[in-house]
């Protein structure tokens, strides 16, 4: 199985009055062909600029490098906003958290759909018609035909996020990254919009990079989570490697935040992660959870902690070995 | 659309009827009609015998709606120093006015929205500072003074214009720029910050994330949002130039309409007076109509409203 993305070293600089912010420090993944890869994090910790940096589609102050960064095999460093401007929404489309505003008011659905592959493909505006037909029936909306000529303003949160998403595979992209695409939505649509999401990626074969907060998410979609803190990866590995056996002590909070049903009994505290994630100026001179970790010892202040590799695919940035992460992760789930 | 459409033509109506109601009290308030047409020199039983030969001894809203009655078939009376029917006067200049704000309603649109895309595109930079400065000047200078300097520039010293008269389209060009020039500083601010506002929506990014061109990211997505509010600017605006068009036409002897309704008011020619003041403000009427349906034509959300 081919990597579709594949990312090593991942930077995005954004130069401010008091000095330089890197929210976006050395991340390394690849989203292969058929999977799913989660990107897990709370708030402002680089998820959503690493999918723009990807896409090219960075605020313009923010300056973006990487070791590599190559599309089906294809390097996107090298290539001008001409050719990225060709592949994005053709060779990799993006799905956004705020389907109320991402479309455009002052245009129908059919033309928002249409104009994304014209301008792709050498097609007339009957073909483009046909092929958004399809696809907004593909996406679950019905009547479809007359849908086209309504204006985003008449559709619905679910709806629109549909449409979001019938606009994303207009020109069969081998891409598709989707940031908190059921964040703005209702739970009940939440599912729909995810099971969907699941059954496009397996019949058109894309690869799907999801970014979320929501564990809960990860556990239905993903084939493998990549745990982001503080613009880094602090833990990597299949969606049931990491669940079973977390190894990181923020990956074992955030996992502990969620309640299982029959076992969180009715009133027990949920577990939280105390502190705030740190500022990320300069570069890293320590582990940057040590001010929050239960384990934290003098090493973890020492210097920056080096991403572990233990075995193929499964990666975890700590001073302590596997075999003292199991035993916290074991003591902390007896307690 | 339809329904929309009838609602606004509905409210347009009773309007003019308002404003033309206004109008009439108020000049009949301000003149004595009877005084007016009998002359400085009259006596008091002369007055009298007018105001009886011409009705104006009946009760005012009588006098209204016979007004209105006959207003409404295009019937607007005769001039009192100009013996000639107010309706020909009217139709006579109208072209004149109507050229001169077309014209100057068209140079500042065509002057304030590219610079106003351009500031937008680039906040803060030199394009930014010159657009701002030269919409700080447009709103400080008075429009009668920018006209002078005008024409001692351009009429007098390089004599590459006429200054008065309305033979050719040259006439025009100063007085259009003159009442245009006012209007520019705020379709200019508008646009720029109807840009800036759109080039930071998410939909914005969505059409970049689609692979769309700049040109098209920005003239289809961004700048037809961007313009809505200035559309309905525009329309205001070009009643205020009809109304400038006073000042403007007696600068440059214009022979239109702002230019009668200054010869009327300071001849107290009644009917022409109510007339014109009816003109323009049907006009205004109009234009805010037009304003409201291409709204609603560039922006669906308020077609339901």
């Amino acid at each position: 199985m081919s990597a579709i993305l594949e990312v090593r070293d991942l930077r995005v600089e954004i130069p401010i009055a008091t000095g330089t912010l890197v929210p976006v420090r050395g991340v390394s993944f690849q989203v292969e062909r058929g999977k799913t890869l989660c990107i897990v994090g709370e708030s402002g910790c680089g998820k959503s600029l690493t999918s723009l940096a990807i896409m090219n589609l960075l605020p313009k102050r923010a300056k973006r490098t990487a070791g590599q960064l190559a599309l089906a095999g294809a390097d996107l460093q090298g290539v001008d906003e001409r050719a990225m401007a060709d592949l994005r929404g053709n060779k990799m489309a993006m799905i956004f958290q705020e389907p109320m505003t991402s479309l455009n008011p002052a245009y129908t659905i059919g033309n928002q759909l249409e104009e994304a592959y014209l301008r792709h493909r050498r097609a007339t505006r009957a073909e483009a018609r046909e092929r958004a037909v399809y696809l907004l029936e593909k996406v679950g909306i019905t009547a479809a035909g007359s849908r086209l000529r309504q204006y985003p303003h008449q559709l619905s949160g679910g709806l629109r996020q549909r449409v979001m998403i019938a606009m994303a595979l207009m020109c069969g992209p081998d891409l598709i990254i989707a940031d908190e695409p059921t964040t703005a939505l209702d739970v009940t649509i939440q599912a729909q919009i995810l099971h969907l999401l699941a059954s496009l990626q397996r019949e058109f074969h894309m690869g799907v990079m999801l970014i979320t907060h929501d564990l809960g998410i990860v556990a239905r979609v993903a084939d493998r989570v990549a745990v982001m803190y503080a613009g880094e990866i602090v833990e990597t590995g299949t969606v049931h490697e990491v669940f079973a056996s977390p190894l990181h002590p923020y990956t074992q909070g955030l996992l502990r935040c969620i309640p299982v049903p029959g076992k969180t009994r009715r009133g027990e505290h949920l577990g939280s992660i105390p502190g705030v994630v740190p500022a990320l100026f300069g570069e890293a001179t320590q582990c940057s959870f040590a001010n929050r970790c239960p384990h934290a010892m003098p090493a973890c202040t020492a210097a920056p902690i080096p991403l572990t590799a233990i075995g193929a695919d499964r990666a975890y940035r700590c001073v302590l070995p596997v075999e003292a992460c199991v035993a916290n992760q074991a003591r902390a789930v007896a307690a | 659309m339809l329904v929309y459409s009838l609602k606004r033509l509905l409210l347009a109506c009773l309007v003019v009827l308002t404003v033309s109601g206004i109008t009439f009290i108020l000049t009949n308030a301000a003149i004595d009609p009877a005084k007016a047409l009998a002359g400085d020199s009259a006596s008091a039983a002369d007055i009298d015998a007018i105001r009886k030969a011409y009705g104006f001894d009946r009760p005012l809203p009588v006098q209204y709606f016979d007004w209105l009655g006959s207003a409404l078939i295009g019937e607007f009376g005769e001039s009192v120093r100009m013996r000639r029917p107010v309706a020909t006067l009217l139709l006579e200049r109208l072209p004149v006015t109507m050229s001169l704000g077309a014209c100057a309603l068209a140079f500042a649109l065509l002057l304030s929205i590219p610079l106003g895309v351009v500031a937008a595109l680039k906040p803060n930079s030199a394009v930014d500072r010159v657009a701002l400065s030269l919409s700080v000047l447009g709103q400080a200078l008075p429009t009668f003074w920018f006209a002078l300097m005008m024409i001692i520039l351009f009429g007098v010293i390089l004599r590459w214009l006429p200054i008065s008269g309305s033979d050719t389209w040259l006439h025009f060009v100063m007085p259009a720029i003159a009442l245009g020039y006012y209007a520019t500083p705020a379709f200019m601010r508008l646009t720029r910050a109807g840009m800036i506002e759109v080039l930071a929506s998410d939909y914005i990014r969505t059409a970049r994330a689609k692979g769309l061109r700049p040109p098209t990211v920005l003239f289809k997505h961004a700048l037809r949002n961007a313009v809505i509010p200035v559309v309905s600017l525009a329309a205001v605006q070009f009643g205020f130039m009809l109304g400038g068009s006073v000042v403007i036409e007696t600068i440059f002897a214009l022979h239109g309409v702002g230019f009668l309704a200054w010869e009327s008011i300071s001849r107290s020619d009644i009917p022409v007076v109510q007339a014109i003041v009816l003109l323009i403000s049907l006009f205004y009427i109009v234009l805010t109509l037009l304003a409201d349906l291409l709204n609603a034509y560039l922006d669906p959300r308020i077609r339901v409203a």
